[in-house]
């Protein structure tokens, strides 16, 4: 593995190494010093055309943890507002020495391009429309985590699939798991053609939701109404939402996800965010080991992952 | 080289095809004919002549983005692709869309490798809300009139266009994209633009438009031209309004018959193009449509970038790609018709669309004027990336391995490409 641009690009083991992977981190997260020397004189570069600082400070907090150098790009500082092209950006920072970017971009498919154009590691944090791998290795480890595996179980993606990236990678990475996926929106905010795509489509939550082992919410973005997509998010929340009578209809066990930010009485009724199978949080917080998995795997190697593999308790979750 | 004798080729024209040599003089062809003599030869063996091939949609750039392509540029790679008459898209800037820009852009025509045919703006600006001055441009020789990079909108003006037009004996040609549909969007809409995450115009977006000017056709009895159709849907609605007599005629790109939307894969805006490159049965429904006649002409919609503007992201790079050097290969091994058939796609007929048979196209016989290129058939060669003699290299076909070259240009009896080589 050179780069991480799109869980497709990834096999079913490879997805499942980086979650092995994964619960090492997350041990050394629950040590006092939670940090370790793997990527000591390595330098990651986060490159954020697009302003996230959730999932920027999630990435520059991982690779800190590895012990890497960080440096951050951001538009609102930087030489492209000038006019500065990608491409010159990222020839000028590759100039510096670096090993990997992480890349985020309005425009689906620049972090492709960026391959093209530099010798460094690139990592995918989200472009356009298209694929957020991290996030759904996040999402699949924190399903993992409760179920143990991914194999069989029942994931409703629910909103605006359309315009998510998030739930583009979501389907790759939990079918490839083995999990079942049904996609449950309106006709409006569903992309044009699902050919090729491993997944079931409803229009009715209230159909699917008795027999889901997750729930989940897509961020619905305001602009969507004035496209015409949907008539208004009353009618939205009315059809799409998970409200606290539907949150109830869920079974025991099953999981509420959302891939934040919350838009809360939308998307998701703040009842529902409160259950105790809600697990929002744990998917922010296993963000920061997913992500040093990430860089691990990309710019370490196995002779370093004993050093702190040695030193602590073992990943006895 | 004044007078010379193309020699021991084989002569195709709309007439049929013979084994002849060709002497010609001052810029006319004097004799065509076994066993011709003269002190000077132009071997043609194992060569067909033929008529120069016209280009119906070529960007030229010039005036306003000489960065991308000037006149001079891209008429020699129209030479080298064997065209001796390109007809120059209006959306410059300036747009071409009065008399001035008209006679700017004939005069540098003037010293090009090829003859530059100028076309108009149907509404100033190309901004669809006020009739061009046509009269005026018509009157320096202007016969087709396209707002070219977008359709015209608004169907009462498009109505009155083509009802003017008419009166001037000038043709319009639409852009066929109906921009409700089509706006914000850069690739084909289906499953590769919802795999990709890029936003997507379904082949609706130009069947509508199709379909309203075919009715506007109909209204009006005013002569169209569609350009670069590449939908199934317009190829059949064209084909049914053709037969049923109406006054249409319909163009192809080469794009649309070699490439699907699944190269935008590779995310490498080369790729991007208006209109989109479509599906596997679009591509399968054009090329029978050049087969059967219902689209008349090939034409290259050559449309230079910067590679720096093609670097932006996918969804934000300029449309369009380069044609002029590679139609005619991709003509000879894509479509597997008679070379006859390819000559009448790139000659005669967009020679006569163009209202410029007089020149150009016409039968190779005695008093006409040499507008000729000479052609190998069997020749194979790699499309190689740099964009050849164009400014630009926004080149789809890299790699590609094709048949047919070009030997040599003649264009008003200059010997403009020699050997495969421009000669200025």
């Amino acid at each position: 593995m050179r780069h991480l641009l799109s869980i497709d690009e990834l096999e079913r083991g490879e997805v499942e190494e980086l979650l092995d992977l994964t619960d090492h981190f997350v041990e050394v997260n629950r040590r006092s010093i939670p940090k370790v020397p793997a990527l000591r004189g390595k330098t990651v570069v986060s490159l954020f055309f697009e302003d996230s600082t959730r999932t920027r400070l999630s990435f520059e907090t991982a690779a800190r943890r590895l012990s890497a150098d960080t440096m951050t790009f951001s538009v609102g500082t930087s030489s492209v507002k000038k006019g500065e092209s990608v491409r010159d950006t990222v020839e000028t920072l590759s100039a510096f020495g670096v090993d990997a970017f992480v890349v985020r971009h309005r425009s689906s498919g620049v972090p492709w391009q960026i391959r093209s154009w530099t010798d460094a590691a690139v990592v995918n944090g989200g472009d356009g429309w298209h694929q957020h791998p991290t996030q759904a290795l996040i999402d699949s480890y924190t399903i993992r985590s409760h179920f143990g595996s991914l194999e069989g179980r029942h994931v409703a993606i629910v909103g605006d699939v359309k315009h998510s990236r998030v739930a583009r990678s979501d389907v790759a990475a939990f079918t490839k798991l083995g999990a079942t996926v049904t996609l449950v929106a309106p006709p409006t905010l569903l992309p044009p053609s699902l050919a090729g795509w491993p997944v079931q489509v409803s229009h009715d939550l209230d159909a699917v939701l008795g027999d889901l082992d997750v729930c989940y919410l897509l961020r619905m973005q305001q602009e969507r109404m004035t496209e015409a997509l949907v008539p208004s998010l009353r009618e939205y929340t009315a059809s799409y939402g998970l409200t606290a009578r539907r949150a109830d209809r869920l079974g025991e066990d099953a999981l509420i996800m959302h891939p934040g930010p919350m838009n809360r009485g939308v998307e998701i009724a703040p009842e529902a965010t409160d259950r105790p199978n809600a697990v929002i949080t744990e998917q922010v917080a296993n963000g920061v080991s997913v992500r040093m998995a990430v860089l691990f795997r990309l710019l370490g190697s196995g002779s370093q992952l004993a050093v702190f593999d040695d030193s602590g308790a073992g990943p006895d979750t | 080289m004044d007078e010379y004798v193309i020699k021991g080729g084989r002569v195709i024209d709309e007439t049929g095809e013979r084994f002849a040599d060709v002497a010609v003089r001052d810029g006319v062809v004097v004799a065509v004919g076994p066993e011709l003599h003269g002190s000077r030869t132009l071997d043609a063996s194992g060569c067909v002549v033929a008529p120069g091939l016209v280009d119906l949609h070529t960007h030229l750039r010039q005036p306003g983005k000489e960065e991308a392509e000037t006149v001079e540029t891209g008429s020699r790679a129209a030479a080298l692709g064997g065209y001796t008459a390109v007809l120059a898209m209006p959306n410059t800037t300036p747009t071409i869309d009065g008399a001035a820009v008209v006679r700017e852009v004939q005069e540098l025509g003037r010293g090009a490798l090829c003859d530059v045919e100028v076309s108009g703006a149907i509404t100033v600006g190309r901004a669809g809300e006020a009739l061009a001055p046509m009269a005026e441009m018509a009157e320096l020789g202007v016969r087709i009139f396209t707002d070219d990079g977008t359709g015209v909108q608004d169907t009462r003006l498009m109505r009155r266009a083509l009802e003017y037009a008419s009166g001037l004996g000038v043709t319009l040609a639409q852009h066929c994209e109906d921009s409700a549909l089509s706006e914000g969007t850069c690739m084909h809409e289906g499953e590769w633009s919802s795999r990709l995450g890029l936003p997507g115009q379904p082949a609706e977006a130009e069947e509508l438009m199709v379909m309203r000017d075919i009715a506007l056709v109909r209204l009006t009895g005013a002569r169209m031209h569609f350009l670069h159709l590449s939908t199934a849907g317009s190829v059949a609605m064209v084909a049914a309004a053709k037969s049923s007599g109406l006054p249409i005629t319909a163009e192809a790109a080469p794009h649309h018959f070699t490439l699907t939307d699944a190269c935008c894969a590779s995310y490498d805006a080369t790729f991007k193009v208006h209109p989109p490159l479509r599906t596997e049965a679009d591509v399968a429904a054009v090329r029978a449509g050049l087969a059967d006649g219902s689209i008349d002409a090939i034409a290259t919609d050559h449309a230079p970038h910067p590679a720096h503007e093609k670097e932006r992201p996918f969804d934000q790079a300029p449309p369009g790609m380069l044609g002029l050097e590679y139609a005619l290969a991709l003509a000879i091994t894509e479509l597997g018709l008679d070379l006859a058939q390819v000559l009448a796609l790139l000659s005669w007929r967009p020679a006569r669309i163009a209202g410029i048979a007089d020149r150009h196209g016409g039968p190779v016989g005695e008093g006409r004027p040499a507008n000729l290129c000479v052609i190998d058939p069997d020749a194979t060669w790699t499309i190689e990336a740099g964009g050849g003699a164009s400014r630009s290299s926004n080149v789809p076909y890299v790699g590609r391995q094709v048949r047919g070259r070009v030997r040599h240009t003649i264009r008003s009896g200059e010997v403009v490409v020699l050997d495969g080589e421009a000669q200025r």
